[in-house]
């Protein structure tokens, strides 16, 4: 509590101790009330209930308290977070892309990186980017938490205060890997910070290829590698022409990749699923793909060797 | 049958004769108090269902990385422990269950206004729970949304969203017509005399979330036909890909859902307002400002659904009304807590089952609500958005509160619905059991929510392990006392000794009946009394 790690620390921990110090102090003072009377007015010690009246003065008080008090609590908690959403204009920009399931940092001059590295004491505006479907950009230690929604633009900033490493945590839930959505966010001095930057290559456009551009648009190669990786489908490194073991209506054959197949694991995904992949993990992209792109990602992928 | 002139010879509901026998005179039984039985089988079977996927999770936590389950197993089991907990046992609980078989008892009612739909409500309520069921078994795999069914993902994933959404929205049918009915029943059912200031605590919060029932559940109806509307027909309402908007789909889910929370503890705190008199022999301290909070908890509850979605990137000023608003339906809340207690207070205190369950209520409710404060607040909603803090503080409500109440409710009204007892020291132990284990497995997850630990995770840091561990023993422990406390209950169902009219001493209608009622209750017609709570 109340580290520097950024700028919100001290608001939101201010707002979180006073509520939580008001909580303890009913729950254990209406605790303790409850089990003395229970004690007190056992039916042991006290066989006679005694009626009392309502009493207007003790009930009104007992709404202004409360009420006053969580006003109170509405306030702090509206003060700490104000700041959050006032972004100073000459903030550094970076752009937090997070896609199923992984995070990417856009920085200036369309240099790309996996760590979010940023110099200390310097505000940063965080835009945030999905592009399927909802993550959360959570950075417990610095005490922000934003969505990323895709389609809509939203963003987070802060001031780092103290050098370090902190986690960045996926916080909604975005399918089968949402618990390995992790970051790491180094915060570093600004020469540090310098060097490092100047050593990433500007990355050059993406392949121009039509096939390509299919499978990136709908989201494909989140699942399915182009380099030979291992992921949540095949990957589709020289997948083409060979022959791969699948299950139809769970017996296992032998079937060719070829356009046939690829057109129908594009429409019907769940027919046949390569023996060792969970099936219901893909949904149908007919309608969504049209014939004559998915013969440009049959030609794509005859080019992926 | 009575007209209320003359003696009738008394036939207890559960042994009435009908047109049928056996099972099928229960299947087309129009009796308030049947449909409230079968209700109970229902949402206690589907508990355990609901409670054995629960139990899972905690297994797989024991250990960081794989312990028992692969990640989409994973994310199929707490989707669907989510989707039967609340549609199927949370959201018809007291209010289907007690509600049916009391309300029109405690207003001098024969039954509710609607019988047949009584009956209908309850079909749709298992043509809805077996679609849910059905949903876990179908080729493309249970589903993996989550039970909020957040679009894009929803509207993207290969899993059988469609039948389990098709399952919640035939489930909502089942909750509309029970509020309908239930609304009905309290302006046209009443026995004469019985003016709506006479009635008891419970109907009148059955009152207040049969209107939220009537009024909030066609939202999520509606939503769950657009999202079924987009998967097959590609209609963007809500998938960015296909023209819509993610954040509505949000806005309509709480719209409904967070209503939904108190559909689910409104007949609660009523049960529990019942039980605290009985056990203290006295007047319920503030009738007046506990029927009238329920009302107000109604009311504002519709209006507080965007603090669910404080970091959804909607507009500053959204955030702070929404947040507003909150701190303000927290007030009613404690108001109850207030006279609850206060009705202790020079009381005639008997520490029976129901009243041990019902001190664990209150206990359970304030840390769940005063941990509802930390999330209403926009500050410090971010440490503890979408973290283990939200899954603590939910059970804590829901399960503390909602649940524990039940079982309140289950000891203080078995003897009246079977006409017998139970074993009140096996009750107790059990009681007992359940409180420590539920702490034991919720508290922990306050802590490490509050260090960051993300909620829906499969795989956790290793840091959080101990925390882990502690967790799941109390999950243990509370799943030994809750067989414990079935056991038992079933046992004295069945076979315990016959129970007496009004073995609590209770001043209110029901316990002025035989045990069990007769098919129409009121043989004559009530006595109705000035205050439905007046201990001498």
């Amino acid at each position: 509590m109340f580290s520097n790690a950024s700028n919100f620390v001290h608001g939101v921990d201010n707002a979180f101790l006073f509520i939580l110090g008001v909580s303890l102090f009913f729950l254990v003072a209406l605790t303790a009330l409850m089990i003395y009377f229970v004690i007190r007015y056992s039916r042991k010690r006290h066989p006679h209930a005694v009626q009392i009246k309502d009493n207007t003065a003790l009930e009104i008080t007992w709404i202004t308290i409360p009420m006053i008090l969580v006003l109170i609590m509405f306030y702090m908690g509206w003060e700490g977070f104000l700041p959050m959403r006032q972004a100073p204009k000459d903030a550094m920009r970076v752009v937090a892309i997070g896609k199923m399931w992984k995070w990417e940092f856009q920085y200036p001059g369309n240099k790309f990186a996996d760590t979010l590295l940023l110099p200390i004491n310097k505000p940063v505006k965080i835009d945030l980017f999905s592009p399927d479907v909802l993550h959360g950009f959570s950075v417990p230690s610095f005490r922000i938490k934003e969505d990323v929604v895709p389609g809509k633009n939203n963003y987070s900033w802060f001031i780092p205060g103290e050098i370090g490493e902190y986690d960045l945590f996926c916080t909604v839930y975005c399918g089968v890997s949402h618990s390995y959505m992790h970051g790491i966010i180094k915060i570093v001095k600004q020469e540090d910070y310098d060097k490092w930057i100047a050593a990433i290559p500007v990355r050059k456009a993406l392949p121009s290829n039509n096939g390509f551009k299919v499978l990136e648009k709908n989201g494909c190669v989140a699942c399915h590698s182009i380099d030979g990786s291992k992921s949540v489908g095949p990957t589709f490194k020289g997948i083409y022409g060979t022959s791969v073991d699948v299950t139809i209506d769970g017996k296992p054959q032998k079937v060719t990749v070829d356009d046939k197949y690829i057109k129908s694991s594009i429409y019907d995904p769940n027919k046949e699923v390569v023996t060792g992949y969970v099936p219901g993990m893909m949904k149908s992209y007919k309608d969504i793909i049209k014939e004559n792109e998915v013969k440009e990602i049959s030609d794509y992928l005859k080019t992926l060797k | 049958m009575s007209n209320g002139v003359g003696k009738v010879e008394y036939v207890s509901y559960l042994e009435h004769k009908g047109k049928y026998t056996g099972i099928m005179s229960w299947l087309t039984t129009m009796d308030h108090k049947r449909i409230s039985l079968m209700y109970m089988y229902g949402v206690m079977t589907f508990f355990f269902v609901g409670v054995v996927l629960g139990l899972t999770m905690k297994v797989e936590h024991l250990t960081p990385g794989e312990t028992i389950m692969k990640a989409q197993t994973y994310n199929g089991v707490f989707t669907v422990h989510g989707i039967i907990m609340i549609f199927m046992v949370v959201i018809p609980g007291l209010s289907a269950v007690f509600g049916n078989f009391f309300l029109p008892i405690l207003i001098g009612g024969k039954d509710v206004s609607f019988p047949k739909l009584n009956l209908f409500s309850w079909y749709l309520y298992i043509t809805g729970s077996i679609l849910a069921v059905v949903s876990q078994f179908m080729k493309a795999g249970p589903p993996d949304s989550g039970w909020t069914f957040y679009a894009p993902y929803s509207s993207s994933t290969g899993t059988s969203v469609i039948m389990a959404t098709t399952a919640a929205f035939i489930l909502g049918f089942s909750s509309i017509l029970t509020g309908l009915n239930f609304i009905v029943t309290v302006h046209r059912m009443r026995a004469p005399g019985m003016k709506f200031f006479n009635m008891p605590l419970f109907p009148w919060s059955l009152y207040a979330t049969a209107w939220i029932q009537l009024l909030a559940t066609p939202v999520i109806g509606i939503t769950l036909v657009m999202l079924i509307a987009e998967r097959l027909f590609k209609i963007g309402f809500f998938d960015p890909a296909l023209g819509g908007d993610p954040i509505l789909f949000q806005h309509l889910f709480w719209i409904y859902s967070h209503p939904a929370v108190y559909v689910m503890i409104l007949p609660a705190m009523g049960a529990i307002t019942e039980i605290i008199p009985t056990f203290c022999q006295k007047k319920i301290y503030g009738y007046k400002a506990i029927a009238l909070s329920s009302l107000a908890i109604a009311g504002v509850g519709f209006l507080v659904w965007g603090h669910h979605m404080y970091t959804s990137g909607m507009s500053e000023n959204a955030r702070w009304f929404f947040s507003l608003l909150t701190f303000i339906v927290a007030v009613p809340s404690a108001i109850k807590v207030f006279n609850w207690i206060l009705t202790m207070y020079k009381g005639s205190i008997d520490l029976k089952p129901p009243f041990l369950y019902a001190l664990s209520f209150i206990f359970l409710f304030i840390i769940g609500g005063t941990t509802g404060l930390l999330l209403g607040s926009v500050a410090t909603n971010v440490q503890v958005h979408d973290t283990a803090f939200v899954v603590a503080h939910f059970h804590y409500i829901i399960f503390g509160g909602m649940g524990f109440a039940f079982f309140a409710a289950i000891h203080y009204w078995l003897p009246k619905m079977y006409g017998r007892m139970y074993n009140i020291k096996i009750a107790n132990i059990a009681a007992v059991i359940n409180f420590i284990g539920f702490n034991i497995l919720y508290f922990p997850q306050f802590v490490i929510g509050m260090q960051g630990m993300p909620r829906r995770y499969y795989d956790y840091p290793a840091e959080f392990q101990p925390a882990q561990i502690f967790s799941s023993i109390g999950g243990f422990i509370l799943a030994f006392g809750l067989v414990m406390m079935v056991w038992n209950l079933v046992k004295g169902a069945r076979s315990g000794e016959k129970a007496p009219d009004n073995p609590w001493g209770g001043s209110t209608l029901e316990w002025t009946l035989p045990s069990p009622p007769s098919l129409e209750n009121f043989d004559e017609a009530p006595v109705i009394k000035e205050n439905p709570y007046d201990y001498k």
